[in-house]
């Protein structure tokens, strides 16, 4: 167990170290566009060249580079250009931001899908299952803007029951919580599908399996054959990729934070990435791989955990 | 004691006095796919007593396994019972309610499985899924249940059951779980308990240990026994009676002895002349196949199913009306599906011999293959993320040597190095030391991509599982043209003009190079394989189990068609096989391997006589042979093989040997002894004394 | 020919699907968006970017403006037609890439094994660990958006799913006994790979490809709706979405008929791969 983390996090620490010099290669422009952007278009060149020089950024990559990851290693992120802040702080605001969000819709998908993976997989091609099956398929499938947008004709313009855009704002007359409401329904609409199926597909194979027919056979009544002995096994497949929805939830919510003008990390990115505001891009993309591997970390230890033939070998 | 004897006087004498358990009649049973209704067994009626074993045998596909699960009324969702009563204890099972059968099920009727590890839930310890019995059932408190399970596990001769009962199913060997899944069955005292090909899959030695536990519990609990099997003999060790089936139909069933002594059924007897057993070779007596193949269940002929490929059919008779049951004979038990059963001649089980003909022991052939010190080392990381390890020594150490023209059959239990010396032998892997010579030349260092085109033309194999020896996308015609040219190495248009010549070597229709793999059934498959291998004209065929996975009338059927190629091409065979019979009936040569050694190695006539290796000679006691007359003296082995890194510094086999000397076995590498005929025998007894034993099969 | 062509393999399939109905709805939305792409100059009413100063009055769906006109007066009916197009360009030939690289990785890495397989794993693992639509942004911002891009783009997000697919499939038909048999009778790798294994793994492959045209479409549309998608005025339906979002309280059929269209066209490829995984499963 041990040496299995010791692995991972050097296997993390390795992929944090790609992905920063990548993300740093990815956004080297020539020289002097970034100061253009801190001064604006009408700044003489004369001032864009010395702000450049300043900054340090006539230096070559490979020194810059070094010396952003010696800052990073010891906590200064940087400062942004675009949000004229610390690096450190705006993340921190919008991360807490997209947590809360994140953090309700997995609260709704987790049990959610499991309940409705369980029901449909346990009788395969009921009309159950294939309700739930064409459901979940049909709502993975509409885009989180095209969701969004008819979510929002229903309950914000015909039935005026919520805001249309969430800014996390008191002052627009709606409350946090009402606010959050139409986000969440749109991650948790284009996410549960998802999960649904694989909860579905492994509870499928599990009836399948010939323990089932023993525990049948034992003269158990179908609702013990479920929960004692088809449910755990049910849920050591899809346990990974119930964890990895953490990783679209908290970085993947790009759109829905853009539909909605929600304030999170998501939106953080994309308008840092369109500024080229490379610090925060940097950081934002190092939080989204520690995020993305813990996530990956922490699922193969439940699954692990859950496991008897991976726990005992 | 033979179990045949025992079988014998188990039989229930006075019928009247016992009661029937259960009662089929008239049974139908169909499922329901989206190409319709199949009729899978279209009426079958019988009649189980009390305490009496009754063994349903037949090939794949002939309705057995669908009629046990009929009797636990357990069908999944296409199945359904369509017609006729199914009487157990007297009430009718297809008129209970899903809580009454559940009542039953577990309790008063259970079953055993085939493949114990996966009817074992993986993630609940083997304790709580035995206390579920009597908590269901018995209506019983958690202590109660615990005590039960455990003393259950004490009854199926499990050691320490108390740490069993903490254990997961994959920290068992296939025996213990079997034994674990038979205890589940038995935990709620059945009156029926019904075994699905419960020893299938199992080592042989294995598979004797819990065939006898079956019988000795049978005893204990007086539980009435549906034993269904593909393999005759473990019906002959356990049952009183057998039912034999065919597509869908009971076309003979009677007492052992009856059914076996004087076989009334064309098929019953076609069955028992295919099967080799461990008292004939082919010199001696030859293994007649069935011809053709099992109709499918949507065009079944008219009146006698099996009339197609029976001898003695005769259509104006056979194939007009249904052929009615009748009983045959004076003890009123034995009753046969055959409208000539009264007038067949007596039928005559192949001609036997005790001491094998030794035809071509004398005459010593040049040797095309020879294995020097030949090891195989892998090295095993520990746990699933790298770091230390030890080495497994798979094959470890092998000198034997295959002529021109023989067969040398490597036999031996699961583990015990036989395929990894079919990959070395292939090239797929590499020796860790020694020398393979073929033809003179040392290819044990050379993998597979770097033999010259006469390497590889040399060496072909034939491999073991006939669903993936054939690539699903590829057509016959294909697989053979592909085969020729680059054996041969000739061109596509070259090869494509001996692709006929090479489908009738193997006797499949021309018609077959249009086919796709998934067009044929097992057996044309295999020989599809074995002309692939035959295509470059090869001085050597390794063949890996090529029969295990077939039914018996198509598996001599293969046989034959082996002996026939070789005869014809003077090619030498190398044999792996688990199966003592079929190398019985096969080989010239034998070498018994046992956790990478070779323990015997002798000409088929050495090996199957008196000095037998201790491993041999056990190994020669399991395998349950077809033919209650037969007599087989008992010899039980205990405990599992150890696994290959934690094996005995001396003899391999000492923690199991019945025979072991002493301390000298565990911690010294056993002698070799070698006879004058070239016997070789590696154990610590002298020759003399394990040539004074009497013969294992008489 | 003894051995059958992918094409012909794949036919059959198609020929099963009607066994499936929920196959068949989404064969039925799939084949109406390609016949929409293909003939839309017939059948688009009005040029998609020329602007009706007169709709702007009234945007809203009439007798002449079936569907209404945009924020700029523009047909949307018209801009959905000539839409489809970009959609249905763009995404087969970005998926094909991206098979072409995913497929070709992914046997490598399952057929040799060892360093080879750690490195491409490694690689796969490091794009995978990127969120997707940062991925995007990144590969855009750095090229620019032009459709030969969008495909570079789906290529580096795409082929590392491809990639773990094929390997996981190779890992397994690699160990069938027809490629020992081909290995003895002396076949190169590439053979092996392509001729051997490769045609075997179609089955979750054409299951795959169908959902991840689905995926890429949605790729297309969000990048779009973004302002990453293809430079105005050409229509792209998450483009057109974005355009017209912020009129939505009072013309909300703007933004609606163009999210139809994406969805309705998703939703036929991914209850098409449902058909088809439903029909794999049978055969």
């Amino acid at each position: 167990m041990l040496a299995f983390l010791s692995k991972r996090m050097a296997l993390l620490a390795f992929t944090m170290l790609v992905v920063s010099a990548l993300v740093f290669a990815a956004f080297e422009f020539t020289p002097g566009q970034v100061a253009r952007k801190v001064l604006g278009p009408f700044a003489t060149q004369d001032q864009v060249d010395r702000l450049t020089e300043e900054l340090g950024l006539n230096r070559p990559v490979v020194v810059r580079y070094g010396e952003w990851l010696g800052n990073t290693l010891t906590g200064d992120l940087g400062y942004s250009t675009l949000y004229k802040t610390d690096v450190n702080k705006i993340i921190g605001d919008r991360l807490q931001n997209t947590l809360l969000l994140a953090g309700i819709a997995f609260a709704i998908i987790v049990p959610l899908s499991i309940i409705l993976g369980i029901s449909a997989g346990m009788k395969e091609g009921s009309f159950l299952d294939r309700s739930i099956s064409v459901a979940s398929i049909v709502t993975t499938s509409v885009p989180e803007f095209a969701s969004g947008v008819f979510l929002a004709s229903i309950f914000v313009i015909w039935l005026g029951w919520l805001p249309g855009t969430s800014p996390l704002d008191t002052g627009t007359g709606w409350s946090i919580w009402q606010q959050l409401v139409l986000p969440v329904c749109v991650m948790v609409l284009y996410d549960l599908g998802y999960v649904v199926r694989m909860v579905r597909a492994s509870m499928v194979e599990v009836m399948t399996r010939p323990y089932i027919r023993t525990a049948i056979l034992k003269g158990l009544n179908f609702r013990a054959v479920i929960l004692k002995h088809a449910l755990r096994n049910a849920m050591i497949a899809p346990f990974t990729v119930i964890l990895l929805q953490l990783n679209y939830l908290v970085t993947g919510v790009v759109v829905v934070e853009a539909v909605f003008a929600y304030p999170g990390f998501g939106r953080m990115l994309l308008e840092a990435a369109l500024a080229q505001d490379v610090a925060v891009v940097e950081a934002g993309a190092l939080f989204a791989v520690l995020i993305s591997v813990f996530t990956q970390i922490a699922g193969d230890l439940g699954y692990m955990m859950l496991n008897p033939r991976i726990r005992f070998s | 004691m033979s179990s045949a004897t025992a079988a014998t006087m188990d039989r229930p004498q006075a019928e009247g006095a016992k009661r029937p358990i259960l009662e089929l009649r008239n049974v139908s049973i169909s499922y329901f796919v989206r190409a319709g209704e199949l009729k899978v067994v279209p009426n079958i009626s019988l009649t189980l007593y009390e305490g009496e074993a009754l063994g349903l045998v037949g090939e794949s596909g002939c309705g057995k396994s669908t009629v046990a699960f009929a009797i636990m009324k357990y069908l999944g969702g296409a199945g359904r019972v369509t017609g006729g009563e199914i009487l157990f204890e007297g009430r009718d099972m297809t008129k209970m309610s899903e809580a009454e059968l559940r009542g039953i099920r577990g309790g008063r009727m259970a079953m055993v499985y085939q493949d114990p590890m996966s009817s074992l839930n993986p993630v609940i310890t083997i304790g709580k899924q035995l206390m579920e019995v009597p908590l269901i059932h018995s209506n019983v408190n958690e202590a109660e249940s615990y005590k039960r399970a455990v003393q259950m596990l004490k009854e199926v001769n499990l050691p320490d059951p108390e740490h069993i009962m903490t254990r997961y199913p994959h920290q068992l060997s296939g025996g213990q779980q079997q034994r674990v899944v038979i205890a589940m069955a038995l935990m709620a005292e059945p009156s029926l308990l019904v075994m699905d090909e419960p020893t299938t899959g199992l080592d042989v030695t294995v598979e004797a240990a819990v065939l006898d536990l079956v019988a000795q519990l049978r005893k204990r609990h007086n539980s009435a026994i549906v034993f269904i099997s593909h393999n005759l003999g473990t019906v002959v060790r356990i049952c009183d009676r057998i039912g034999v089936m065919y597509a869908g139909e009971l076309v003979e069933e009677g007492p052992i002895g009856e059914v076996f002594r004087d076989p009334r059924h064309p098929y019953t007897r076609g069955l028992l002349n295919c099967i080799p057993t461990l008292n004939a070779d082919k010199r001696t007596r030859p293994l007649s196949a069935i011809p053709g193949q099992v109709p499918p269940i949507l065009d079944r002929p008219k009146g006698c199913i099996f009339a197609p490929r029976c001898p003695a059919a005769v259509p104006e008779r056979c194939s007009v009306a249904p052929i009615p049951t009748e009983t045959y004979g004076s003890s009123g038990q034995h009753r046969v599906k055959c409208v000539r059963m009264e007038e067949l001649p007596k039928h005559e089980r192949p001609g036997t011999s005790a001491a094998p003909a030794n035809a071509n022991a004398a005459q010593r052939h040049d040797a095309v293959l020879t294995l020097d010190g030949l090891k195989k080392t892998y090295h095993q990381a520990i746990g699933m993320f790298g770091g230390a390890g030890y080495d497994v020594h798979a094959v470890d150490g092998i000198d034997v040597a295959a002529e021109r023209a023989e067969t040398l059959a490597i036999v031996g239990e699961s583990g015990c190095g036989k395929s990894t010396l079919a990959k070395v032998l292939t090239g797929i892997e590499l020796a860790s030391s020694g020398k393979v010579t073929l033809a003179g030349k040392d290819i044990g260092n050379t993998a597979v991509e770097n033999r010259d085109g006469d390497t590889k033309r040399a060496i072909q194999m034939v491999f073991q599982n006939p669903e993936s020896t054939l690539n699903p996308s590829h057509t016959i015609g294909y697989v053979m043209e592909r085969a020729i040219s680059k054996l041969k190495r000739i061109g596509g248009k070259a090869a494509r003009a001996q692709v006929d010549d090479l489908l009738r070597t193997v006797n499949l229709p021309l018609e077959f190079a249009n086919r796709k793999s998934r067009q044929l059934s097992g057996g044309q498959k295999q020989r599809v394989a074995i002309a692939r291998a035959l295509a470059g004209e090869p001085e050597l065929i390794l063949a890996d189990e090529p029969v295990s996975a077939l039914d018996v009338s198509v598996q001599a059927a293969i046989i034959n068609l082996l002996v026939d190629i070789q005869k014809k091409r003077g090619s030498t065979l190398l044999f792996i096989s688990h199966d003592l019979s079929v190398v019985r009936y096969l080989a010239d040569h034998v070498a018994v391997m046992y956790l990478g050694k070779v323990m015997e190695y002798g000409s088929v006539a050495d090996i199957f006589a008196p000095p037998y290796h201790p491993y041999t000679e056990a190994l020669m006691s399991a395998v349950p042979i077809a033919d209650p007359d037969v007599k087989q003296r008992r010899i039980i082995l205990e405990g599992n093989v150890p696994s290959p890194q934690n094996r005995p510094k001396g003899c391999p086999f000492a923690t199991r040997c019945p025979r072991k000397v002493g301390s000298i076995c565990d911690d010294t590498q056993p002698p070799e002894q070698v006879s004058e005929s070239g016997h070789r025998i590696a154990c610590h007894i002298p020759m003399t004394e394990l040539a004074s034993v009497t013969q294992v099969v008489f | 020919m003894a051995n059958d062509g992918i094409i012909a393999l794949t036919w059959n399939r198609v020929r099963l699907l009607k066994e499936s109905p929920i196959g068949m709805i989404g064969a039925f939305l799939v084949i109406f968006w390609i016949v929409v792409a293909l003939f839309a100059p017939l059948l688009a009413p009005f040029n998609p970017n020329i602007s009706n100063m007169d709709a702007l009055i009234d945007p809203t769906p009439s007798a002449v403006n079936w569907l209404g006109t945009d924020n700029q007066g523009r047909d949307i009916l018209s801009r959905i037609i000539w839409g489809s197009r970009t959609v249905l360009i763009v995404a087969p030939v970005a998926v094909f890439a991206a098979y072409v690289v995913g497929c070709l990785m992914g046997l490598i890495a399952g057929y040799y094994r060892g360093w080879v397989d750690q490195v491409v794993n490694r690689i796969a693992d490091i794009l995978l660990s990127f969120p997707a639509i940062v991925l995007y942004i990144i590969v855009i911002m750095k090229v620019g958006a032009k459709a030969t891009n969008i495909i570079l783009a789906v290529i580096f997000i795409s082929s590392p799913q491809i990639i773990r697919i094929v390997r996981g499939m190779t890992l397994e038909l690699r160990e069938r006994e027809y490629v020992a048999a081909a290995k003895m009778r002396g076949e190169s790798a590439l053979y092996i790979m392509l001729v051997e294994i490769l045609p075997n793994a179609r089955g979750p492959l054409i299951v795959d490809a169908c959902l991840r045209m689905g995926y890429t479409t949605i790729a297309i549309g969000v990048l779009g709706f973004l302002g990453l998608g293809l430079p105005p005025p050409d229509p792209d339906w998450g483009g057109m979405v974005k355009d017209t979002y912020a009129m939505m309280s009072i013309y909300p059929h703007m933004s609606l008929f163009p999210a139809g269209a994406i969805t309705s066209l998703v939703v036929g490829f991914s209850l098409l791969a449902d058909g088809m995984r439903e029909i794999s499963i049978r055969d």
